[in-house]
């Protein structure tokens, strides 16, 4: 799918790249992707080398982490968070249950995956995926600017 | 003030007062940020790192909330903004010619140094999100507990040297006498105080109590996206550098020389020093803090300097 609503350019696209704000958001994740996120934002990975920081706002996010099948509940929280984020934002489906429901596909409580409610930028496979595999799909989300 | 019309204008308002401010003020965050990274075993984050922030959030959205007050939720941040420009204005101007300074202009900055943290309560109260609502009685609150100590530290000053209350006057005065400081014990008391209240002044950590991310996720801020945020981040930073300037004009300020460049570091230092090696006050704790240590010790200052110490 993908949104490409942002094609950035000059130092707007610039600013973008080296300063990406990453919000963090559960649609009934299992909590094993959201704790390799919180991994990835450690002093040992240390991603503010690359401006990275986590944000506890949408209004501040430039890049929405979402991890989990999106459930009945967290549907309506997803959407609203997704709207509440100032645009230009960029979409990472973060886990094998974001990108396509992993184990729990059919199951009566799940509504997603993620691409099925909004636009997703870039997926990231695993259960759960390695810090290293969340940084370098930040940065490919990044590189399709 | 302005003998010479839009020339002084422009040097003084756009150039010192503004783009000098905002550089250094930056430059001041990005070394806070690198200091704490390296005291965190990190490599930091590159030098350009505060101006690519402001810069993207410039070319983001920014969001007026539902329900907010839109033109009060939208003056907040150019009032803190414009209030910091000035203060940096009228302080290197006194810095740079004494003999222009105005009577008051003492006075005149300490009352601007107020409209920063008024500026966030606005903000919190006008963007009618919880979070918001929060930060700003916590900054109110907060505001209550230091103003005082560090209005009795600033007049410290100004009894000590015999009730100067123009900027220019304080550094003639330290021209003839010698650095503030170093007046007597009054004056070492008083600095302390101030360097124990900047952080509040500031809001970073240990008094980063309005904006506690990890209770209230960004206090005040938290419904600020785009250009306002920029704002709001471009006036923390000049802040970072204006408040330091002044407390040296104050109380440490000889003549201009590379040396006040290392005082400044000195205090930027302590300043992340205190904030790495800190947790939180909760607003009670820092209102105890600030109400009964920090103030006995301003008022004993300013007696002390009543007394000629």
């Amino acid at each position: 799918m993908g949104n490409n609503n942002h094609r950035l350019s000059g130092i707007k696209k610039w600013g973008f790249k080296k300063s990406p704000w990453v919000f963090h958001l559960s649609t009934g994740s299992c909590n094993n992707c959201d704790i390799e996120i919180l991994d990835a934002v450690t002093p040992r990975f240390d991603l503010e080398r690359f401006g990275i920081l986590l944000v506890g706002t949408p209004r501040h996010a430039d890049i929405l982490l979402v991890t989990g099948v999106v459930t009945v509940q967290a549907l309506p929280r997803l959407l609203h968070v997704y709207e509440q984020a100032a645009k230009p934002c960029m979409v990472v489906a973060i886990g094998a249950c974001a990108c396509s429901c992993g184990i729990f596909d059919g199951g009566y409580h799940v509504v997603g995956p993620v691409d099925k409610i909004i636009p997703v930028d870039v997926y990231i496979p695993g259960c759960p995926p390695k810090p290293e595999a969340i940084i370098s799909g930040v940065v490919k989300a990044l590189a399709k600017l | 003030m302005f003998a010479h019309g839009a020339m002084d204008f422009f040097y003084f308002i756009i150039f010192h007062g503004f783009a000098f401010t905002v550089v250094a003020g930056l430059l001041s965050t990005w070394v806070d940020r690198k200091v704490s990274a390296r005291i965190q075993w990190r490599v930091g984050p590159p030098w350009y790192q505060p101006f690519a922030d402001v810069i993207k959030l410039m070319g983001k959205e920014s969001i007026i909330p539902e329900g907010a007050n839109r033109v009060s939720f939208l003056i907040a941040p150019f009032l803190g903004f414009t209030a910091v420009i000035l203060v940096s204005t009228i302080v290197w101007m006194a810095n740079i010619f004494p003999g222009a300074s105005f009577v008051g202009d003492l006075i005149v900055v300490i009352y601007l140094l107020y409209l920063p943290a008024i500026a966030l309560i606005v903000a919190g109260s006008a963007s009618r999100n919880p979070f918001g609502a929060l930060g700003a009685s916590r900054e109110m609150n907060l505001m209550l507990a230091y103003e005082a100590a560090l209005l009795f530290a600033v007049f410290t000053v100004v009894v000590k040297n015999g009730g100067i209350i123009s900027l220019g006057g304080i550094l003639g005065y330290q021209a003839v006498h010698g650095a503030m400081l170093l007046q007597g014990a009054s004056c070492i008391i008083a600095f302390v105080v101030t360097l124990l209240c900047m952080p509040a002044k500031l809001g970073i950590v240990p008094f980063d109590i309005a904006e506690a991310e990890t209770e209230l996720i960004a206090g005040p801020y938290t419904e600020y996206s785009g250009v306002t945020l920029a704002i709001f981040k471009l006036t923390k930073a000049m802040l970072l550098f204006t408040l330091p300037i002044f407390m040296l004009t104050l109380f440490a300020k000889t003549v201009w020389t590379p040396w006040t460049i290392l005082w400044y570091a000195l205090i930027l230092v302590f300043i992340i020093l205190v904030k790495n090696v800190n947790p939180r006050f909760r607003i009670d704790q820092a209102l105890r803090l600030f109400w009964l240590p920090v103030l006995g010790l301003s008022l004993l200052g300013i007696i002390l300097a009543a007394v000629g110490l």
